[in-house]
């Protein structure tokens, strides 16, 4: 951050209520990697648990505490992390850090404007943010244990103190975190809408737009229609458990009481849940695309192929997503006709998931490409987004899931499709766009350390997974060995664990990497991957309204990689041609 | 304080990074990958799918013993389980194909000098084709499955039924017969005391001649319907034997059914199950634990509090007049109550 230039701003105005979108990117980044931390960490407690189940491990007394004497964690403890692990790495790290970091660092960037169309609204929907982050943070240390119904929050567990401990307080400071940051959100996507609608550089037409910003847009969009919805499943269920209003619950003895409440339905709670739930995956997945769309195309050193049918299918994406929530509840006890529906409507994802893999693929073949660690997270990722996305078709149609629902196999499934894939994404990001954020390079070797490693591990633990899934195994449990029918699954959790050891402890180098680099890293020149879109054109350092002179005007699309004139010449002599570069005499615009 | 221990043992090893990599850092000139890296890191790609396959054919070789016997306990899970091999054929060939592209794509296509990429941004011809084929297979996948699903889901057809409730609760199973009458007697929260733990009206005339039991008997061959409750939280009945699954929801009566079609006793000898047991028991005496049978099982499938990885009922299916003897001999709600 060696920004000398500027004499107006304080310390404070510059880097902590900033209105830059760079800054705020930047925060939206560090505060999303420390959330991950966090979330990592928890994985490898309990995952240390699932395999070991009997046995005694200091590590788990020193940060359990209470909750974890001899060694052994409680019950209680075990579905409080992992409900807190699934709310981080869904909502804090992968919808915040991913897609808050690159809409708000990319958006203005790549589409030419000088900042976002409110920069106080962002810097707003930041700090609410951070103010949530810091709630459910917070949460995990209350005495009575953090929230621990699952990421899904069910009532009537979640809304019943009663039912367990981790409905208490917990569960309440979860609710009011959920509320803020789907504020927050809600301020950022509108802001990402109405930036790339309104603010596009002369020359921008929409259909020039790089991927990335069409994935940001679309998702911005269902964001915007989704959000609301769970702040209206969120606040009922406030009611609920405050005030004695009866939306989600009915008929109920519990502890050796009736209690009053009478005509509400959970079901009702997860068709409101799942109507952000569902798009809530597109939600994280898209903007993961659209950075590995930019970054294969970028360093494959070809044009992303079929562009307009990745446009289409980003758009077909995330219209089915909002119509299928109904999958997660096939086994709710719902009208079977329904299940007929939802079904039909969730296998037809995969036409346009299909066409954005085999596009991928066709982008690499006949290219010269680049493996740098951001193209390897990129390929990585295309690679476990195939992988997850098939086992879809199992879970999506209905007479299928009655048999794998809520086990492990569908834990081994989402964890592939949007969490490796997403955050595979977020790393390419990273790596790509780091010298832009910084103005300095991150460490290459360490990278490809930090790729080899995570790549190995992520599929070393969600492939096995699969299989104690389908010998029948219910996700959430603390211990199989109440079951001796699942006696012979201890095995596979022993490798899953100690693979999802190596993959935790391997992010340690990306960290190292990461803030190193910041400060130690080798200079970045303005164009280290020889991109075509506009960012590239800013200079290195960052400034106030991205570029010193005119914004740069657009007279081409992003892909103009390797493109020859009529002799099969470079035009130019070089293989890619910036935005920026005028259409030449004799050349077509794609 | 051991916290801190750990913690410092977390900064020592990143501290280790650090000056190893603050070596490495001062010899780094390119930017963009260098033509050895990319070398290196094309065969290493060729290995990961190696790896990526060894993983999958590896898990699915040593996996196949800890699966469920293949034999489904259900008439209707038969439908089901046909249903999920051939999805599951379509995944791994179409898992196979698009791994081998992106891995070798990767390795042969690494950059070099020599090597200009191809200019190649559009093929309406190609993108039809992987639109279509697409669409054309999981046409066939999605008419299978909604036929399936409703065969499964179809209760109306069934001769004759055995009706049986399914309670759940913090933590526990319970079950009730629905007797001579063959209806359930009504329940609801409100009636619950005492010994009437599942709160049936015994005012209704349906209710006396129910049968509570703890555990389920179930007779092969003849169609069961299920009719579930729950009084206080979400839970859900999974028995995986049967390909059957379904919630129970506080507050709504669910329902779902299957005919049972192989006994407890059949299912023992079948190979699958003997040797997942074999397995299992060897496991178990290497621990000094006994050893154990197979059993159907009722699990709950739905987070449900701190005992939710414990809840359980023990299922057992019988030839048509063992279940009936076994039948005669429980004792009745009205027996039971008002005793
Ligand atoms: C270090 C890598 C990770 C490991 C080893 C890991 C492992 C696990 C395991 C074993 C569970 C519990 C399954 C259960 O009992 O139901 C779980 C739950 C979950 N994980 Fe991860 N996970 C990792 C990373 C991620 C990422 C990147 C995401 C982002 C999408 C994620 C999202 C979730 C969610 C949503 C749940 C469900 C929580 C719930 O049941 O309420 N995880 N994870
Ligand atoms: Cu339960
Ligand atoms: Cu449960």
């Amino acid at each position: 951050m060696s920004d000398h230039h500027h004499h107006k701003e304080t310390f404070v105005t510059k880097y902590i209520f900033s209105q830059d979108h760079k800054m705020i990117a930047k925060q939206y980044l560090i505060t999303g990697m420390f959330m991950g931390v966090i979330g990592v960490f928890m994985s490898m407690l309990f995952r240390l648990q699932l395999a070991y189940p009997d046995q005694s491990f200091s590590i788990i007394e020193a940060f359990l505490g209470k909750w974890g004497e001899g060694g052994q964690m409680t019950p209680d403890m075990y579905m409080g992390l992992v409900t807190i692990h699934g709310t981080i790495m869904v909502f804090f790290v992968l919808t915040a850090g991913l897609s808050g970091t690159f809409s708000n660092l990319l958006i203005p960037l790549q589409i030419g404007a000088r900042d976002m169309a409110s920069g106080f609204l962002n810097m707003i929907s930041y700090w609410l943010f951070f103010l949530s982050s810091l709630i459910m943070f917070l949460s995990i240390f209350v005495h009575t244990g953090m929230a621990s119904a699952g990421w899904t929050i069910y009532p009537p567990l979640s809304a019943l103190p009663q039912a367990m401990s981790g409905s208490g307080l917990g569960m309440t400071l979860w609710l009011v975190s959920m509320a803020i940051f789907i504020a927050s959100s809600l301020m950022g996507s509108l802001n990402y809408i109405v930036t790339v609608l309104n603010l596009r550089t002369k020359g921008m037409k929409m259909t020039r737009l790089p991927l990335t910003i069409w994935a940001f847009f679309i998702t911005a969009i269902i964001g915007v229609i989704s959000f609301p919805v769970l702040l209206s499943a969120a606040l009922l269920l406030i009611f609920d458990r405050s005030f004695g209003t009866s939306f989600f619950l009915s008929d109920i003895f519990i502890q050796g009481e009736v209690l009053h409440y009478k005509g509400g339905s959970p079901i009702l709670f997860e068709h409101l849940f799942w109507f952000l739930g569902h798009p809530e995956v597109y939600i994280i997945l898209l903007p993961a695309l659209g950075i590995t769309s930019e970054v294969i195309s970028t360093n494959a050193r070809k044009p992303i192929f079929g562009y307009r049918a990745m446009i289409g299918s980003i758009m077909a994406i995330a219209f089915l997503s909002t119509i299928v929530w109904g999958h997660h509840m096939f086994v709710t006890g719902m009208n079977p006709f329904l299940g007929s529906v939802f079904t039909f409507t969730t296998l037809l994802i995969a036409i346009p998931s299909a066409v954005k893999a085999f596009n991928y693929i066709t982008t690499l073949w006949r290219g010269n490409l680049q493996l740098n660690p951001a193209m390897l997270f990129s390929i990585g990722m295309v690679s476990t987004f195939i992988t997850g996305g098939l086992t879809g078709l199992i879970l999506g149609d209905s007479a299928l899931d009655i048999n794998v629902h809520d086990t492990m196999f569908v834990v081994a499934h989402f964890h592939l499709v949007m969490g490796i894939s997403a955050l595979f994404g977020m790393f390419a990001g990273v790596y790509h766009w780091f010298p832009k954020m910084y103005g300095k390079m991150m460490n290459k070797d360490m990278g490809y350390l930090h790729f080899w490693l995570t790549a190995i591990s992520a599929y070393g633990v969600f492939f096995p997974m699969h299989f104690i899934g389908l010998a029948g195994l219910p996700r959430r449990y603390y211990s199989n060995s109440a079951f001796p029918m699942f006696d012979d699954l201890l095995h596979i959790n022993k490798v899953i664990t100690v693979f999802a050891i190596i993959g935790g402890v391997s992010q340690i180098i990306f960290l190292a990497n990461f803030f190193f680099s910041i400060s130690k890293g080798k200079k970045a020149s303005q164009n280290p991957w020889k991109g075509n879109t506009l960012e590239w054109t800013a200079p290195v350092e960052h400034m106030h309204g991205n570029w010193p002179g005119e914004i740069p005007e657009v007279h081409r699309w992003a892909y103009d990689y390797s493109k020859t004139d009529e002799n099969g010449d470079l035009w130019g002599g070089q293989d890619f041609t910036p935005q920026s570069v005028p259409i030449r005499d004799g050349e077509e615009e794609f | 304080m051991k916290a801190l221990f750990f913690i410092l043992i977390f900064f020592v090893i990143g501290t280790a990074f650090w000056q190893f990599f603050k070596l490495l850092g001062l010899t780094k000139k390119d930017q963009v990958a260098t033509e050895k890296e990319n070398d290196i890191n094309g065969w290493l790609m060729l290995g990961l799918g190696g790896f990526v396959y060894g993983l999958m054919l590896y898990s699915m070789f040593q996996g196949r013993v800890v699966l469920l016997p293949r034999l489904s306990a259900s008439l209707e899970g038969e439908d089901i389980d046909n249903l999920f091999v051939i999805t599951m054929g379509l995944i791994l060939v179409v898992q196979f194909i698009t791994q081998f592209l992106i891995y070798y794509f990767t390795f042969k296509y690494r950059g070099t000098k020599g090597r200009k990429a191809m200019f190649y941004a559009d093929s309406h011809k190609l993108e039809m084709w992987w639109t279509i084929t697409p669409t054309v297979v999981l046409s066939v996948l999605i008419i299978y499955g909604l036929w399936t699903w409703n065969n499964v889901q179809d209760l109306s057809d069934a001769e004759n039924p055995l009706i049986i409730e399914v309670y759940a609760k913090q933590f526990q199973w319970e079950a009730r017969y629905a007797g001579e009458d063959n209806q359930l007697g009504l329940g609801h929260v409100n009636f619950i005391k005492g010994i009437n733990t599942m709160g049936v009206d015994m005012s209704d005339k349906n209710s006396a001649d129910d049968i509570p039991v703890r555990e389920l008997h179930l007779p092969k061959g003849r169609k069961v319907i299920f009719k579930f409750r729950s009084q206080d939280v979400m839970h859900s009945a999974y028995m995986p034997h049967f390909r059957a699954q379904i919630n129970c929801v506080p507050g709504m009566v669910t329902s779902f059914g299957f005919t049972p079609t192989v006994t407890t006793e059949e299912m023992r000898l079948n190979e699958d199950t003997k040797a997942k047991f074999d397995a299992i028991n060897e496991l178990r005496v290497e621990e000094g634990k006994e050893e154990v049978e197979f059993d159907y099982l009722l699990l709950c499938n739905k987070i449900c509090g701190a005992s939710h990885y414990n809840m359980q009922m023990k299922v057992v299916v019988q030839e048509e007049e063992d279940f009936n003897k076994w039948l005669k001999e429980q004792k009745t709600l009205a027996q039971v109550i008002n005793n």
